[in-house]
């Protein structure tokens, strides 16, 4: 008789890398039906776009770095990817716009670093950084949400935003079609306190419905993850937490000058930063102790670069600073292992 | 009841228990052969005390214990000795080791044996020494003779004796099975163990998914005088490690590196208890033990009563195995078990479980894919470690960071690798890095020992140099004296001339020989460092063969470097003496020249009488200092 010899442990869960990537994917519904809702067909359409083309990039370079072609491409990271991109920038964002950030995402953010598992830098981010970079006056232009747009239910009609995305369209209708976010609104907002820019600007206004739903979608989407053990809480709850507690102190001190902490809540990319993306496993701090520190950082990153930066939204310059800071983290965060008396900090010297 | 505590992680793998409790503990049918490995416990193997082609009787001791730490055999029936030699034995090395073969006669028939009488009047040394007699070795984990866990009480207080209940991985159920249906022995065993340790505390952990065995021991428990508590703990794996359970049922945590006994708390398992009982009461040393034989690929999944010795095989015929879905055979739980390639493999004391798992039921892992750093790895570590940054640290050969990490913690339970979606076999990977830690740590060591001897060989050579150079001393000042009295005889000349020559003479070609033994060395040393190198790089096999042969020549090279210099440094210290006398010489030589000339001069210039003769006897005088100086500096000049 002979017998196979295998190390232990002789059973595995039944789980896969494809198997998150799909459970992320299907946690970003909620999120991407409420972008469609309020804010047309542009987002529905990027992200098939985003994702063929992230398919075809993987594929390529797959084949370019001698891989298993296929064996990779089923792990959906490549898809996750693109999705999270396509959600990110503006719903009538052109074309090519998407094809040089999937680019960048996958080829320069990915696998220049050594594929799947090796990026330092969240893949989305670094091409969203990018965009915001090289285009600053597209990537800023968003579609307004259809309550804006005066009589009722009224968004852009599909083959006028595949024609907007695809071909040059016409700009008048283009413009008619897009708007500030309220993120800029309430940093241009000139002289005027918070107050007397929430009353003359029709974004914050009406639009802010638009994008509260948003974000509760997205909070849907990571509720469901922490309750399938996708992700854990600890970088979503303390970025959250940093973030409320650094609006709070601000507005609780000069309310003119500064947001509610609510609004910093529920506009912009705040949920769909702490649950999806800050929750990217390669790419932040590794022990549970890390997370927390990691995802308050970005936290608080956040707040200062909305409210005293440049760009309109600070999620992807903060989760970027601190996926370069995390293999440090890392270093200081080890637990303090069973029958140990102390953490251990730092990896120098001998056990 | 009393407060359970928690643990970090752990994981809830499916049971698969059901399967092999419906029916009770059968007898396994009696073994043409049995082999009886001489190891089957940690710590030195037994000693055979029998010979081939010796009648043995049950019960008759065949292998005495060799140190402390050992255990005694038994034959677990009445047969003849038919070999004693290697024989496939339940190792994860797969090894092959020593094992007494015993062919069995069918008759069972007994040695002559009696329990104690009254183990509670006897001296508990004497209870130990019988106990120990009786070869009994921890039933649930690694086999740490029974003994002396008994004899801590010397050292250690111990307040909290702890019975592990828990059987935590799935399929097994022996415990389980033993408990529902010899609950009272394992009280009656539970009542030695406290007699010896005097615990203030008892505590019975196990899992809530034996409703059945819990009821049997709280039934046996009324009216028990014993301060005992069954802790029924949340089903999880695993909280049948013994680390993991003293922190369920006491919420202390053993010190890294130290024993449980450290913190006054042991812990047996229920079939040891069972094994005491059955050693102290009725004479029986530790012959047979609960083994359950499950899985697809048998019939009739069940928990036998085995003989040590017994082959899988028979265990597996007996329960009906269906050869073709035979597809791994794991001797332990799934979790942390090992795959056996044989299966003449024997029972052994630690032999809980073995299982016949079909290829559905225990498919190959997927390939491995690349870490995504998900972290679940984390949420599962029942020691609270990094799995994933262990993995990297193994991978990419960290080993100082690994463990520094506390890698050597890690007790393999498998938890991490159970969740991992990318398929690592990670266990495997921190094997790998404990394994090379350890090998280079024997290294180490034995690099420390020639480092030791080195310098004693040294400071040896050294003494000795210094002697050499004491007599050597005292042989210069001999022939200085006879410089005094050279005028005497030429002769006396000639042999101080040629004993100081001599050593001189002798020196050279032992300096050059020192030399190219030191370059040929150097130049050994370069080629194996390179060829290691090369198959470090390479991964070639007998990296660890390089390794050695390099520290050797490492150490051999340095060692003629070394003589090298010393006989340098002699030579050198000698010709230095030689040189101090020549150079004062010359020096003294020239000083009086100088002083001759100047008087010479200061003699033409002084019109004074009286200064002028005064002057001329010195003159005189520095001219004889000058003229001796002079001969005797042309004398010691080489030619
Ligand atoms: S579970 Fe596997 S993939 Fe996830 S972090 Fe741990 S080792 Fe990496
Ligand atoms: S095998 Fe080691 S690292 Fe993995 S979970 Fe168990 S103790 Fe932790």
């Amino acid at each position: 008789m002979s017998l196979i010899r295998l190390s232990s442990p002789h059973v595995y869960k039944a789980n896969s890398t494809a198997n998150v990537m799909r459970l992320v994917m299907l946690a970003m519904l909620p999120g991407i039906l409420a972008m469609t809702v309020f804010f047309g067909w542009g987002t529905v359409i990027q992200i098939i776009w985003a994702g063929l083309l992230a398919l075809g990039f993987e594929a390529v370079i797959l084949k370019l770095r001698k891989r298993p072609v296929l064996f990779h491409l089923n792990d959906g990271s490549a898809i996750v990817t693109a999705m999270l991109l396509a959600v990110a920038i503006p719903p009538f964002a052109p074309w090519w716009m998407t094809l040089v950030g999937v680019f960048v995402a996958i080829v320069l953010g990915k696998h220049l670093y050594g594929g799947l598992g090796q990026n330092p830098f969240n893949p989305a981010m670094v091409a969203y950084a990018l965009l915001l970079i090289s285009f600053p006056v597209e990537m800023t232009r968003w579609t307004a949400p259809f309550v804006l747009n005066g009589d009722g239910w009224q968004i852009a009609p599909f083959l006028d935003t595949l024609k907007a995305i695809f071909a040059a369209a016409d700009n008048l209708w283009y413009d008619s079609f897009t708007g500030a976010t309220p993120l800029d609104e309430i940093r241009h907002r000139g002289g005027l306190t918070t107050e007397e820019a929430w009353r003359q600007s029709t974004v914050l206004s009406q639009g802010i419905g638009a994008w509260h739903a948003v974000s509760a979608a997205w909070l849907m989407g990571g509720i469901f993850l922490l309750y399938r053990k996708v992700i854990t809480w600890h970088a979503p709850i303390s970025m959250l937490l940093a973030l409320t507690l650094c609006s709070s102190m601000f507005f609780g001190f000069d309310p003119d000058n500064y947001a509610d902490p609510f609004f910093h809540l529920s506009t912009g990319a705040t949920m769909l930063a702490a649950f999806f993306i800050i929750t990217d496993p390669v790419s932040s701090a590794t022990s549970n102790r890390g997370r927390i520190v990691f995802g308050a950082s970005i936290g608080i990153l956040i707040f200062i670069i909305r409210t005293w930066g440049n760009y309109p939204d600070g999620v992807a310059f903060a989760v970027l600073l601190m996926n370069l800071a995390a293999p440090f983290i890392d270093i200081y965060t080890q637990p303090r292992s069973y029958g140990h008396n102390r953490a251990k900090k730092g990896q120098g010297g001998k056990a | 009841m009393g407060k359970v505590f928690a643990f970090h992680g752990g994981v809830h793998p499916p049971e698969n228990k059901k399967q092999s409790t419906r029916t009770p503990i059968a007898q396994a049918p009696l073994p043409k052969m049995l082999y009886i490995p001489l190891q089957q416990h940690i710590g030195i193997a037994a000693n055979p005390v029998v010979n081939v082609g010796d009648r043995v009787l049950k019960g008759q001791l065949i292998a005495e214990p060799v140190g402390r730490i050992s255990a005694s055999l038994h034959a677990p029936t009445s047969g003849i000795v038919r070999s004693i030699g290697p024989h496939p034995v339940p190792h994860a090395s797969g090894l092959e080791s020593d094992c007494i073969t015993l062919e069995t006669d069918g008759q069972d028939e007994w040695i002559e044996h009696q329990g104690l009488q009254d183990y509670t009047r006897l001296e508990p040394s004497v209870l130990i020494e019988h106990i120990r007699q009786c070869g009994i070795a921890g039933m649930g984990g690694a086999g740490f003779p029974t003994d002396v866990k008994l004899h801590l009480g010397d050292d250690h207080i111990v307040n909290t004796l702890i019975i592990n209940a828990a059987e935590c991985e799935p399929y097994i159920t022996a415990d389980d099975m033993l408990m529902r249906e010899r609950a009272a022995d394992i009280l009656s065993g539970i009542r030695i163990i406290s007699h010896l340790l005097r615990p203030s505390h008892i505590m019975i952990g196990i899992e809530d998914n034996k409703p059945q065995a819990i009821h049997a021991l709280e039934a046996v428990l009324k009216g028990c005088e014993l301060n005992i508590d069954i802790r029924v703990v949340p089903t999880k794996y695993p909280s049948g490690g013994e680390r993991q359970l003293i922190q369920l049922l006491t919420g202390l945590e053993v010190p890294s590196g130290r024993i449980p006994a450290d913190i006054g708390i042991v812990c047996q398992n229920v079939g040891t208890a069972t094994a005491i009982h059955r050693a102290v009461h009725f004479g029986e040393p530790l012959i047979s033990r609960i083994v359950t034989v499950t899985g697809d690929a048998v019939a009739k999944p069940q928990n036998f009563e085995a003989l040590i010795g017994t082959p899988f095989a028979d265990l597996l015929e007996a329960a009906n195995l269906y050869e073709g879905r035979l597809f791994r055979l794991v001797m332990g739980g799934p979790m942390m078990g090992v795959t056996v390639a044989h299966d003449q493999i024997p029972v052994i004391k630690t032999t809980n479980c073995i299982i016949a798992a079909s290829d559905e039921e225990m498919p190959q892992a997927p390939p491995e894919q690349p870490c995504i750093r998900c972290n679940m790895c984390e949420q599962v570590c029942p020691v609270t470690l990094l799995p994933q940054q262990l993995y990297w640290f193994s991978k990419g050969r960290e080993f100082d960071k690994a463990r520094n990490h506390n890698l050597f913690d890690c007790i393999e339970c498998g938890a991490c690798a159970y969740v991992c979606p990318s398929s690592i076999p990670l266990v495997q990977y921190y094997r790998f890095a404990k394994s090379e830690i350890r090998t280079e740590e024997a290294e180490q060591r034995k690099a420390d020992h020639a480092r030791q001897r080195f310098e004693a060989r040294q400071a040896r050579l050294e003494r000795e140099q210094a002697e050499k150079e004491a007599r050597r001393k005292a042989r210069a000042e001999e022939a200085a004296r006879a410089q005094q009295s050279r005028k005497n005889t030429e002769a006396e000349k000639a042999q101080s001339a040629s004993d100081s020559a001599a050593p001189a003479a002798s020196a050279a070609p032992d300096l050059k020989q020192l030399k190219t033994a030191a370059a040929v060395a150097r130049t050994k040393l370069k080629k194996a460092r390179d060829a290691f190198k090369n198959a470090e790089d390479k991964g070639l096999d007998g990296i660890d063969a390089l390794r050695a042969t390099l520290t050797d020549l490492e150490q051999k090279s340095e060692e003629a470097e070394q003589a090298f210099k010393a006989a340098e440094q002699a030579e050198a210290a000698a010709a230095a003496e030689k040189g101090v006398d020549l150079k004062q010489l010359k020096i003294d030589a020239a000083m009086a020249r100088a002083a001759v000339t100047k008087l010479e001069r200061a003699l033409t210039k002084t019109e004074d009488e009286q200064a002028r003769r005064e002057m001329e006897t010195e003159l005189v005088e520095a001219r004889k200092k000058s003229d001796a100086l002079n001969q005797s500096l042309s004398e010691h000049s080489p030619a």
